[in-house]
């Protein structure tokens, strides 16, 4: 070799230019620390309340926590907000319920005469803050993105950020009212059509949020708060015409610690699918106006390819995941892991159509307008597995029923 | 060998061969999913496994032959849908075997014989020149891969050098491991599924019965012994105190006996409430004893808590009545109405009576313990009452014909006033109305069964019109004119008492226009008729009242006399010759278990976790190589070489654009670290395609 040392030493930059991939940090590990020690609180508090599958559940989300600061920190912020501000509301309660339940009346009685709780903390009215917030950010969006508006998009995600700390907030707080009214009752609110119409909007806006930080771009806001806004609308009329967001006991198949585990996952697939088939539509909508440009508005064609893949892949994974338990549920509850009942057979009909999809992307390298019209498909065929069957078909998930 | 055998073993091959390649390819997969989508549709738009004479009702002989045939009752044992599950395990299996071998080689190799020229061809390639020795560049090139996570190797041949580098390697053991999940799965699925209990009775090794028997009826050739099916659910009726050692397994359009190698014994189910009325949990109290070992276990079962026990699944599913004992009051009313008969029946069984010689069925159908129906409260909300207990049961006449009627043991208050209510739907389907016979002041029947026994009895009747005539100032004159008087107005409270107030109208008006009054005379007389009428009816509860030692008449009473008189114009309409007055009951339930054996469930669940597992090692392992070729390009006198060609190369299995990105990155600093020395601009070579 010619080349002398010296000019390796100097022409060598060791210092690499290149994105270290995330490492875990001094603040990852004292995050997951942290919400392994509330958890651990929460435990010593309550363990006489706690079987083994619940205190596996309890620390399990404060791993799962742990782990979701360390991929978006942003969440830390959401955790430690919602943390507050629900622990006051459940203080409060917990003051007011001291000596046991208290009742529907007095309960309502006291979140009227109380100012924070009559139009914040309550979980009627932390509902009503979420829907306005989520239904704010749409018109926000959708006027930024027109506008190029920066500022204006920043403002967007300000808003759902703020709705869904209060979907959380009206979360916590339907939890401990329903203890309130009557021990009995009491549940985690993801038991019935009204209370998973929340956990769906809250997901699907966190999940949107995830992405949009990805990839660094807010144009899509709009097109998947709208679906959102849908799902509110409609809860608005299922609050107000049928009464829906009335706290009722469960029914005996639903008491289990199933639920807690089988319908979120359930949700995080709905949330991810909805936003597919979102990009999808502005997917569509770009294509059909020319495609890419030098001065878009929306994100290149490409990068709307891969959300609704990355999407898609991970609502598949989580669907899968929610399916499983489903079946685990069904098989303590109902005697057989698989019944082909409609509500589980709509669930497979949904996986398979997913699985399809992913099979034409990653197996033949299908792109483009096909994939999006399939993503909007998909979601058609989601939504008949979430309302569809408990409105036209009768079977064993008759819980949701309108 | 002849040429000949050579080509048909060849074509032969060449078929299976093509057969395979069919069985493995995408479109084959991406097919048998849709048409597994599709097929599962049918059996949620159709109810499964209903009694076949609900699907003859609902599509007509014709159709309901043609479902029949294509087995939509239960397609989802069917053999064509089986035919589609195992077609997609075929699948599976096939592209697992031909992908499995290849994909180990390719995660252990390192592709190290890559070319310039195919490199050169990638969608992920550039290329530039350096000043910097071979194994400088080798040296950073290393560097950077490690310090990327990728694991390389470096080949030196015929004066180039070759670093080729890959990572995630764990993504191809994600697609074998999800793949190979769903065969378990499928494979656990089978295992449980009635495929193989089908292929018994196909052939003959049992057979369906159809018929509602007793277990014990059963002929032998429906029994299956213990330990018959590997995997099975089966369900079982046991009244409290009962117990029962069999499962019936749902089979075409009839049942399959299971036995059970123990005896299940219920001592008591019960069902806690919440206080809205709801239930909020199905309880049965159960005590097992192996019929082999005599071990005894004793155990609550409820919803979403199973017993397990041998492999053996004791799910609590339903719950009926078990055959309550009940007592009642048969109240004629008709023929010697008023007068009751102390009766006792059984929830399930039927008891006949003989009426006016006509024969009657009264069959028992069920007995509910609460009957908590949302009422308005007297603040106008919404509240949930409790009407008590009731029992349902249909009475039959002897041309078949059957109306049913759901009775409550005791009064319920509507507006002040408490009311015995009989349900009644005349056919089935039809909507439910009630009967409100007002509850006297001792909560009891006595009083209004009085009214109504003298309303109907003629003489009763016709007495208290003569001396109701006899008061008048035109009467008391006795005589053939009184009696007549009377006997009219008997008529017409009979035609009241029988027929209603409408017939009692026009009976009137028949009268009257014999008569051929002027108008407003016929309007007066026709007044004065119904007073009449309202007299003979008020008199006649007056008496019953006196009979039953009331002496005092309160407004209580008055408004007793109008509900009652309501409810005698509906009597006719009633459809029975005698109320049911039920007073007492012992309630028997009897719990509805599912029994199940799931010895596929193990493998189920294991392939649900290598299909969970290998998903995120499919999704979130990215499988990429890269590869880095120096090539001399430039030599001095000694022959060493001056400066060198540098090729970069990459692939991502996922051809997602993270790759994009991960390739610019990549490549951008390995020229910043090798490209630019005494070459200094390093760039990208425009020859590329």
């Amino acid at each position: 070799m010619s080349v002398p040392n010296e000019q390796m030493v100097n022409g060598y930059q060791p210092t690499s230019n290149l994105p270290s991939p995330r490492r875990v940090g001094l603040v990852d590990v004292l995050w997951t620390v942290a919400m392994l020690v509330i958890a651990g609180i929460g435990y010593v508090q309550y363990s006489e309340s706690l079987d083994f599958y619940t205190t596996g559940t309890l620390f399990g989300t404060a791993l799962g926590l742990g782990f979701l600061g360390w991929v978006w920190p942003a969440t830390r912020w959401l955790v430690g907000i919602v943390a507050i501000i629900s622990t006051y509301a459940v203080w409060q309660y917990n003051i007011l319920g001291a000596d046991g339940a208290i009742g529907r009346a007095a309960l309502a009685e006291f979140q009227e005469s109380t100012f924070l709780f009559k139009y914040f903390l309550s979980s009627t009215s932390a509902t009503m803050w979420m829907v306005a917030l989520y239904f704010l950010a749409i018109p926000t969006y959708f006027i930024a993105t027109l506008a190029r508006s920066t500022y204006g998009l920043k403002v967007g995600s300000a808003l759902v950020w703020s709705g869904s700390v209060m979907g959380f907030v009206a979360f916590f707080s339907r939890w401990r009212e329903g203890y309130l009214i009557n021990l009995d009752y009491g549940h985690i609110p993801v038991s019935n059509l009204y209370e998973v119409f929340i956990v769906f909007a809250v997901f699907t806006a966190l999940l949107y949020l995830y992405y949009e930080k990805r990839y660094n771009n807010r144009s899509l806001g709009g097109f998947v708060m709208l679906i959102i806004g849908i799902a509110l609308a409609f809860l608005l009329w299922y609050q107000f015409d049928r009464e829906a967001h009335v706290i009722e006991p469960l029914v005996p198949a639903l008491n289990s610690w199933w639920m807690k585990i089988h319908v979120p996952a359930n949700f995080v697939g709905y949330g991810t699918f909805a936003i597919a088939a979102m990009v999808g539509i502005a997917y569509l909508i770009k294509h059909k106006m020319g495609g890419d440009g030098p001065n878009d508005r929306l994100p290149k064609l490409s990068v709307m390819d891969d959300i609704q893949y990355k999407a898609i892949a991970l609502g598949f994974a989580f669907f899968t995941i929610a399916t499983i338990l489903g079946a685990m549920w069904a098989a303590e509850a109902w005697g057989g892991y698989w019944s082909w009942d409609p509500k589980e057979t709509w669930a497979l009909i949904v996986w398979l159509n997913y699985a399809a999809w992913l099979h034409m992307r990653l197996t033949k390298g299908w792109r483009g307008p096909v994939m999006a019209w399939w993503s909007i498909g998909g979601l058609f065929i989601t939504s008949f597995a979430f309302l569809g069957v408990n409105m036209f078909l009768s079977g064993l998930h008759s819980y949701g029923e309108l | 060998m002849t040429s000949q055998a050579q080509t048909a073993r060849k074509r032969r091959r060449s078929l299976s061969s093509r057969l395979y390649t069919w069985l493995t390819s995408m479109n084959l997969a991406i097919a048998l999913l849709s048409i597994l989508a599709i097929a599962s549709v049918i059996g949620t738009v159709l109810q499964q496994n209903q009694p076949f004479n609900d699907y003859l009702i609902e599509f007509g002989p014709f159709w309901f032959e043609v479902f029949n045939t294509l087995g939509l009752y239960d397609v989802y044992s069917v053999g064509w849908f089986v035919a589609i599950l195992l077609f997609l395990l075929a699948s599976t299996s096939a592209c697992l075997i031909r992908n499995t071998p290849g994909f180990m080689r390719d995660i252990r190799s390192f592709r190290l014989n890559a070319q310039d020229k195919s490199l050169r061809a990638f969608a992920h390639s550039r290329q530039y020149e350096s000043g910097l020795p071979a194994a400088t560049i080798v040296e950073r090139t290393q560097g950077l891969f490690s310090q990327l996570g990728y694991k390389a190797r470096v080949k030196e041949r015929e004066g180039e050098t070759l670093v080729a580098a890959r990572k995630g390697g764990m993504n191809r053991i994600g697609y074998v491991l999800t793949h190979l999940g769903m065969v378990v799965i499928l494979v656990g699925g089978l295992i449980d599924s009635k495929m193989y209990l089908k292929t018994l009775n196909m052939l003959g090794v049992v057979e369906v019965e159809t018929r509602d028997l007793p277990v014990s009826q059963v002929p032998e050739e429906s029994h299956l012994p213990p330990g018959a099916l590997a995997g099975f659910r089966g369900s079982v009726n046991i009244p409290e105190g009962k117990w029962g050692d069999v499962a019936f397994i749902g089979l075409k359009d009839g049942y399959v006996v299971q036995n059970l190698p123990f005896k299940i014994e219920v001592n008591d189910f019960h069902i806690e409430h919440y206080d809205t009325g709801m239930p909020k949990s199905f309880n049965s109290d159960l005590t097992l004893t192996d019929k082999e070992t005599g071990e005894v276990i004793e155990e609550t079962i409820r919803v979403n808590h199973p017993l397990k026990y041998k492999g053996y699944n004791i799910f609590q599913s339903s719950f009926g009545d078990g055959g309550t004992e009940l007592e009642f009051n048969a109240w004629q009313l008709f023929g010697d109405a008023g007068t009751k008969q102390a009766l006792e029946g059984k929830i399930n069984q039927e008891r006949t009576f003989d009426f006016n010689g006509e024969k009657y069925t009264l069959e028992f159908r069920d007995f509910s313990l609460f009957n908590v129906n949302p009422t308005e409260g007297p603040d106008g909300n919404r509240e949930n009452t409790n009407f008590g207990p009731s029992v349902t049961f249909r009475l039959r006449d002897a041309a078949g014909q059957a109306i049913e009627y759901e009775n409550y043991f005791q009064p319920v208050e509507f507006d002040g006033t408490k009311y015995f209510l009989s349900g009644v739907t005349p056919e089935v389907g039809a909507q439910q109305q009630f009967l409100f016979i007002p509850a006297d002041r001792n909560g009891s029947l006595e009083t209004f069964m009085g009214f109504y026994a003298t309303l109907k009895d003629r003489d009763e009747v016709t007495r208290i019109a003569a001396d109701l005539v006899a008061q008048t100032p035109q009467g008391g004159q006795g005589g053939a004119a009184q009696s007549a008087a009377a006997r009219s107005i008997a008529d017409m409270v009979g035609t009241f008492v029988e027929q209603g107030f409408s017939a009692l109208g026009e009976q009137v008006d028949r009268q009257l226009a014999e008569r051929d009054m002027p108008p407003e005379m016929a309007e007066q007389a026709r007044e004065s008729s119904f007073r009449v009428v309202q007299s003979v009816l008020m008199r006649a509860f007056m008496e019953t009242l006196q009979a039953q030692g009331i002496e005092e008449f309160t407004d209580q009473d008055a408004d007793f006399f109008e509900k009652a008189l309501d409810v005698v114009t509906v009597i006719p309409n009633y459809g029975s010759p005698i109320f049911v007055a039920p007073t007492g009951f012992n309630h028997i339930q009897s719990t509805g278990l599912e029994v199940t054996r799931a010895p596929g469930m193990f493998w189920v669940y294991l392939g649900s976790l290598m299909l969970t597992v290998g998903i995120f090692m499919l999704f979130y392992i990215h499988y990429r190589r890269l590869w880095v070729l120096i090539k001399p390009a430039g030599v001095n006198d000694d022959g060493q070489p001056t400066h060198h060609r540098v090729v970069v190369a990459g692939t991502d299995a996922r051809k997602n654009i993270d790759f994009d990105q991960a390739f610019a990155q990549f490549s951008d600093e390995l020229m910043r670290q090798t490209g630019s020395n005494d070459q200094n601009d390093a760039s990208t070579t425009p020859d590329k395609g």
